[in-house]
């Protein structure tokens, strides 16, 4: 394992706050060493709610270290805006993924993963995982 | 036959409608939506009429890749998405000929709205966009006329049905009584075709 080729992890929001602050919440329940490189993308250029290709791509661009990237969504717009870029091949980083899973939960498992070196598949795992997490 | 300038002017005819029904499509969108589907066409089609009077595409493939391009860029919402598929894989699979026949405009059509029922899960009655472009792609064998009035009842025929994609599924039978918003834009797409046509 290297910690130079972590996989990155996109948590894309329709709300900056959002998607900010789940970045924040993974990384902080990932401890202390190194994380894996986290970017939220979260709302529309300018501030709005909404969902921003740009800020998208930029953050996808951001946290890729060459071992892939997970993306995380919350809804709507932020998955089929995640799903077109894919399609459109050249507009993410390779080996990026859209990682169906639960915002949040999903979040920290993928950054805990991702830290501790796991490849994209195992990352993504993790995160899909997440859904069986019952609370009562 | 239909060249690059026929597509130019149904990108700016139908900037032109969402320009002028913004308020209606946003009204729409309120009691089952977000109430943002106007201002954000509005403002991804003005994208569209900007780029286009700019870089100038040469062939009906090239305008409808750089129209729906913009859309996934600048509209926000899950429209951008839908409207960018629909008119990026209707451009692809136009080719880079300079100039198309309306048979090759309806195969091409269909393809890019088979995308974006596979983009988005709906099928035919689930309230959406495509219960407006189903039927159009549809009529648009037999013409352009027919193929608006196809799309214009088929935006109408979404009141009665319950949303089963996007947001307003959230409502579940709450939804029933509405127009979809989506498939109301969807009907001006298609009647810009008809005055880019001049018909």
């Amino acid at each position: 394992m290297s910690d130079e080729k972590l996989v990155g992890i996109v948590l894309v929001s329709h709300s900056a706050a959002v998607a900010a602050s789940v970045a924040e919440l993974a990384v902080g329940l990932a401890g202390g060493g190194t994380t894996a490189p986290v970017a939220p993308a979260g709302g529309v250029e300018g501030g709005g709610l909404g969902t921003s290709a740009e800020l998208i791509s930029a953050a996808a661009a951001s946290v890729d270290r060459g071992a892939g990237v997970a993306v995380l969504t919350d809804l709507g717009s932020a998955v089929l805006t995640v799903k077109t870029l894919l399609a459109e091949g050249d507009e993410l980083p390779a080996h990026t993924r859209l990682v169906d899973a639960p915002f949040v939960e999903g979040a920290v498992a993928a950054v805990v993963t991702a830290s501790s070196g796991a490849d994209l598949a195992a990352v993504e795992a993790a995160a899909s995982e997440a859904y069986a997490y019952r609370k009562v | 036959m239909l060249d690059a300038d026929f597509f130019r002017r149904w990108m700016t005819a139908t900037a032109a409608s969402v320009d002028r029904e913004a308020a209606r499509l946003t009204a729409l969108d309120s009691p089952i939506g977000d109430a943002d589907h106007g201002s954000n066409l509005q403002r991804g089609f003005t994208a569209v009429t900007a780029t286009l009077e700019k870089e100038e595409p040469q062939a009906p493939g090239a305008v409808l890749m750089l129209a729906g391009r913009q859309l996934i860029s600048t509209v926000g919402g899950a429209s951008g998405p839908l409207y960018g598929t629909l008119l990026r894989r209707t451009g692809k699979a136009l080719g880079d000929a300079a100039e198309v026949s309306e048979e090759q405009l309806t195969d091409a059509l269909r393809t890019g709205v088979d995308a974006v029922m596979q983009l988005g899960g709906a099928a035919p009655g689930d309230k959406t966009m495509i219960d407006a472009l189903v039927p159009a792609v549809e009529a648009l064998g037999e013409s352009f006329a027919a193929a608006r009035a196809a799309a214009e009842e088929g935006a109408l025929a979404t009141t009665p049905l319950q949303a089963r994609k996007g947001r307003a599924s959230y409502l579940g039978e709450r939804s029933i009584g509405h127009q979809d918003p989506g498939a109301t834009s969807s009907a001006l797409l298609i009647a810009a075709l008809e005055e880019a046509a001049g018909e």
